[in-house]
């Protein structure tokens, strides 16, 4: 057993292709993460419980459960509703309604801990709500959520060799038909390894840039 | 309606076979975790050192290459495994890595006068950790470890992909033999939602048991 560079100069091109498709579902996994993860946290703040209840209970559920199997349920379940989506579209619906239960808890925490004296003196301040909203809690809240909410961007960017599951050509599944291809495990396997090391070494890096940037005042 | 006995054995025997990867793989990951974060913490560099390339190495790549690393390339070096071994190999050691940082956090928020008092006492530094500073951290690293746990057990489903017949598995083996998606996966879905809120509720009364006459300031 030798490692072959020959061969690592080879499959570098079509291993290129795999890192695109990887990038581009994190990004938009990421996109939906922090939209749909918001939604759900004001629907669980809803007054109206037949909202805040089954939405409460649909997140746990879905953290409870693997990605593996809902990206597998998506992927199977809805062409046979009469919707089809490409593999790449179900990966990243999959990923980012999976992670939008991990940002819906950011966003929860982020809000909570905005101190009640905050909102009492906006309405002395006969504050609206729009512009206690927009000119009090959320300046206040968004800074402490950015270090958690990159750690579930990391997180997140781990769990897209998933998708090779259903088919998605990203950075795994091309390095896996190479292996299988040329029945060589060693070159492809490990350059995945590597190429994930050289992302989440330098994400990690900026993660505690940021937890020290944005530590709560009085912990700094 | 008869063959569908049949079919909810074939998922329950892969329940099994999670249950036991689930199992294996937090022991193996428990271990590790004190190995590695008391090795972040100890006196001595290249222990340290190790201990944080075992934790960043396997903090950094993703779980998924691990288990085809452990799977595909560790024989080509003269280590062969079985399924079951590559997965619980890779699973412990990656959800150890994460749990090594519980494990570090932990040690360190023992107040600084549960040193002095040992150092005052003239314990030697096992005795420290083993009567003093561990007693008191474990409780403070059973919350954290009951979502790791459950991390875990979620990320048992991708052995599927090398051929261990879990449940992830079966519910595939359920879905080409019967064309029907919906009811296999669903099941699963439900099976796998029960055993998470079963390993946080054991988590949980775990926690009350041990924090039982203990001063403990909840983080």
């Amino acid at each position: 057993m030798k490692w072959d560079w020959a061969f690592v100069w080879e499959i570098m091109p079509q291993l290129g292709e795999g890192v695109i498709v990887t990038i581009q579902a994190t990004l938009m996994g990421t996109v939906l993460a922090m939209v749909a993860g918001l939604a759900l946290a004001i629907g669980r703040r809803s007054p109206n419980r037949w909202l805040s209840r089954p939405l409460g209970f649909a997140a746990e559920f879905v953290r409870g459960t693997p990605l593996l199997v809902q990206l597998y349920f998506l992927f199977y379940i809805l062409p046979d509703m009469g919707l089809v989506l490409s593999p790449l579209t179900a990966g990243v619906v999959g990923l980012g309604l999976h992670y939008a239960t991990y940002t819906a808890e950011v966003y929860r925490a982020g809000i909570d801990n905005i101190p009640r004296g905050q909102w009492e003196a906006a309405k002395a301040v006969n504050l609206t709500m729009r512009q206690t909203w927009i000119n009090i809690i959320i300046p206040q809240a968004i800074p402490p959520m950015i270090p958690a909410l990159a750690n579930y961007f990391i997180a997140m960017f781990k769990e897209t060799p998933l998708l090779a599951a259903i088919t998605v050509l990203e950075l795994m599944n091309q390095a896996r038909s190479i292996a299988n291809y040329h029945y060589k495990y060693v070159e492809p396997m490990t350059l995945v390894g590597l190429f994930f090391l050289a992302v989440s070494i330098p994400s990690v890096i900026l993660l505690r840039y940021l937890e020290r940037r944005f530590a709560p005042q009085g912990r700094r | 309606m008869e063959q569908w006995s049949g079919y909810i054995g074939l998922i329950l025997s892969g329940a099994g076979v999670t249950v036991k990867i689930t199992l294996l793989s937090c022991a193996l990951a428990l271990v590790a975790a004190f190995v590695g974060g008391m090795g972040r913490i100890s006196r001595h560099w290249p222990l340290r050192w190790l201990a944080t390339a075992y934790i960043e190495f396997f903090r950094g790549t993703s779980i998924f290459v691990q288990l085809f690393w452990a799977y595909f390339v560790l024989p080509l070096l003269g280590i062969p495994l079985t399924p079951m071994q590559a997965g619980v190999l890779a699973l412990g050691l990656n959800v150890g890595a994460y749990a090594a940082e519980v494990v570090r956090g932990a040690i360190k928020s023992v107040p600084r006068e549960q040193y002095e008092a040992c150092t005052a006492l003239n314990l030697t530094r096992f005795q420290e950790m083993r009567h003093v500073i561990l007693p008191q951290a474990f409780v403070l690293m059973l919350p954290t470890f009951g979502n790791n746990a459950i991390e875990l057990l979620k990320g048992t489903a991708i052995v599927s992909l090398i051929s261990l017949s879990d449940m992830t598995f079966q519910a595939q083996v359920v879905r080409v033999q019967t064309g029907s998606t919906a009811i296999p996966f669903l099941t699963i879905l439900v099976i796998y939602f029960g055993l998470s809120v079963i390993l946080s509720s054991s988590i949980r009364a775990l926690e009350r048991h041990l924090s039982r006459g203990l001063d403990v300031t909840k983080a």
